[in-house]
């Protein structure tokens, strides 16, 4: 491609500046915004030129008047979208996870076991729905087993896809709790507090048992030990941790996501210290286990 | 001009008795103002410091800028003000919309939801061979994104850089962490001078440095 065709040709939007085929009327802004949010190149090149040369604006001071309108209406939009993905639909997002994922082993175990009297060898469980689904089936009997079982693989496939996007859209809702617990449990945690902000308020203390509510009532009514944790179980500090420590880790990883989400909800922007100071104090809690071998 | 350090359209100006730098341009975060002018204040802004400190940036006035981690735009906006073209990207939704804000009266200023890490997500709209990045990214990889971003730069072109020691590594001593940044900087860069910010901005340290 010679210098001068970037920005002209309407094919081949690759490695072309964002203005690419528009016209030089103002109609095609919803493009132009489309392009400025999701175009692509590797090499930038002298575009206030091309755009001249290309007649997409009289004038590199005309064209500045319209990178400027187009980029700011552009970037609106796009703050406006990525403000949408808010804790509400991260809980969402985590609540049908968890759905797809107990209707899909629920599918999967019954149709395992339908298939189990109608083909010869078949494995229980998801692995098992899977393998059915591939058959030919035979018969209307066989159809609506090996039908069953193609559910169950889509719904795991869905929940599959769902962790995706609560891979995507955690950060952006939480950064530094998403940094600190993992995509997923920061998820489970906003979801358990019912959003960001009831999370934000709530004491390290509630955090620390989040999802041990069954435990902490029958603690509070006398008929067991307190829980030393709740759903942050899941989070390697505590389960890598000895159980005579797992208290104390329990504790100090709590103190520090209820810090987080403090951040996250209130700032909104990336905290390394609160990083740092959670690895010192898991190094220290580590070092005791060290000490008594 | 009376500071040969400072770019045209940058000056040193009394409010409330008080000689401060000066931009020409519309307030945008309550700075005090005087007529046209409104203050820079140096300790929210590492190019202000850089400025204050009369480290020799390069930066005369009128050049083509891409600015990188331009959050709520109080630095940008200075910078808009005496240079021209100014490309301001920065990945956080928040800061963004006061960003847009302070675009909004700056014709010449056109802020992106980019991220800075990621040069091929705006390479389409920021032109080539711009005169000057300012890079103020607070996240890890600071070198990194300037090495990636030399893309951008004419090859006389200045590359004005504050590190903050500690979006790097907050244990590390910050003298080993700027090594480290300079080190990884010389990949593509000719650094020119370095300064320490320590008097308006704890453990940064800002870098002039050029293409290689």
């Amino acid at each position: 491609m010679s210098d001068t065709d970037a920005g002209s040709g309407p094919d081949d939007d690759r490695d072309a500046g964002w203005f690419r085929g528009l016209r030089s009327e103002a109609d095609d802004a919803d493009t132009a915004h489309e392009r400025i949010a999701a175009g692509e190149a590797a090499t930038p090149r002298d575009w206030p030129r091309l755009a001249v040369d290309s007649g997409f604006a009289e004038s590199a001071s005309a064209y500045y008047d319209r990178l400027h309108e187009a980029t700011t209406q552009a970037t609106r939009e796009a703050v406006r979208e990525r403000e949408r993905a808010d804790d509400k639909q991260l809980i969402h997002t985590v609540r049908a996870m968890d759905d797809c994922e107990r209707v899909a082993n629920e599918l999967a175990e019954r149709a395992a076991e339908w298939a189990g009297s109608l083909f010869e060898e078949t494995d229980a469980g998801l692995a098992g729905a899977r393998a059915v689904a591939e058959r030919e089936p035979s018969g209307d009997l066989e159809r609506r087993a090996v039908s069953v079982s193609a559910r169950a693989v889509d719904l795991a496939d869905e929940r599959d896809a769902l962790s995706a996007t609560i891979e995507r859209i955690a950060p952006a809702v939480a950064p530094n709790l998403a940094a600190m617990a993992g995509p997923e449990l920061a998820a489970r945690l906003i979801a358990l507090a019912g959003g960001l902000e009831p999370l934000a308020k709530k004491p390290s203390g509630t955090v620390q048992v989040l999802g041990a509510e069954d435990a902490l009532f029958a603690h509070l009514s006398g008929r067991a030990p307190s829980p030393k944790h709740g759903i942050i179980y899941t989070h390697e500090f505590v389960r890598g941790t000895r159980p005579a420590d797992r208290g104390s880790a329990a504790r100090a990883l709590a103190g520090k996501l209820t810090l987080a989400a403090r951040v996250d909800h209130y700032a909104g922007e990336y905290r390394e210290q609160l990083h740092a100071d959670l690895r010192d104090r898991m190094e220290a809690i580590g070092a005791r286990a060290e000490a008594d071998e | 001009m009376s500071d040969p350090a400072l770019p045209d359209g940058v000056e040193r100006r009394s409010f409330d008795g008080e000689t401060r730098l000066a931009t020409r341009g519309p307030p945008v975060y309550g700075e005090p103002t005087d007529g046209e002018w409104r203050a820079w204040d140096p300790e929210r802004s590492k190019l202000g410091g850089m400025f204050e400190l009369g480290v020799d940036t390069g930066l005369t006035g009128g050049e083509t800028v891409v600015y990188l981690g331009a959050a709520a735009g109080t630095t940008v906006s200075h910078v808009a003000d005496f240079a021209g073209p100014t490309y301001a990207v920065e990945f956080a939704p928040r800061p963004t919309r006061e960003l847009l804000d302070a675009a909004a009266p700056r014709p010449r200023l056109f802020p992106l939801l980019k991220d800075a890490r990621k040069p091929d997500t705006y390479a389409h709209v920021v032109e080539a061979d711009v005169d000057a990045i300012v890079q103020d990214v607070a996240t890890r990889g600071q070198a990194t994104v300037a090495v990636r971003n030399a893309r951008f730069l004419a090859d006389d072109g200045r590359l004005v850089l504050s590190v903050k020691a500690r979006s790097e590594d907050v244990t590390a001593d910050p003298e080993t962490v700027f090594d480290d940044v300079v080190s990884t900087l010389e990949e593509a860069y000719e650094v020119l001078d370095t300064a320490r910010l320590d008097r308006f901005h704890e453990d940064h340290l800002g870098v002039v440095a050029t293409p290689r």
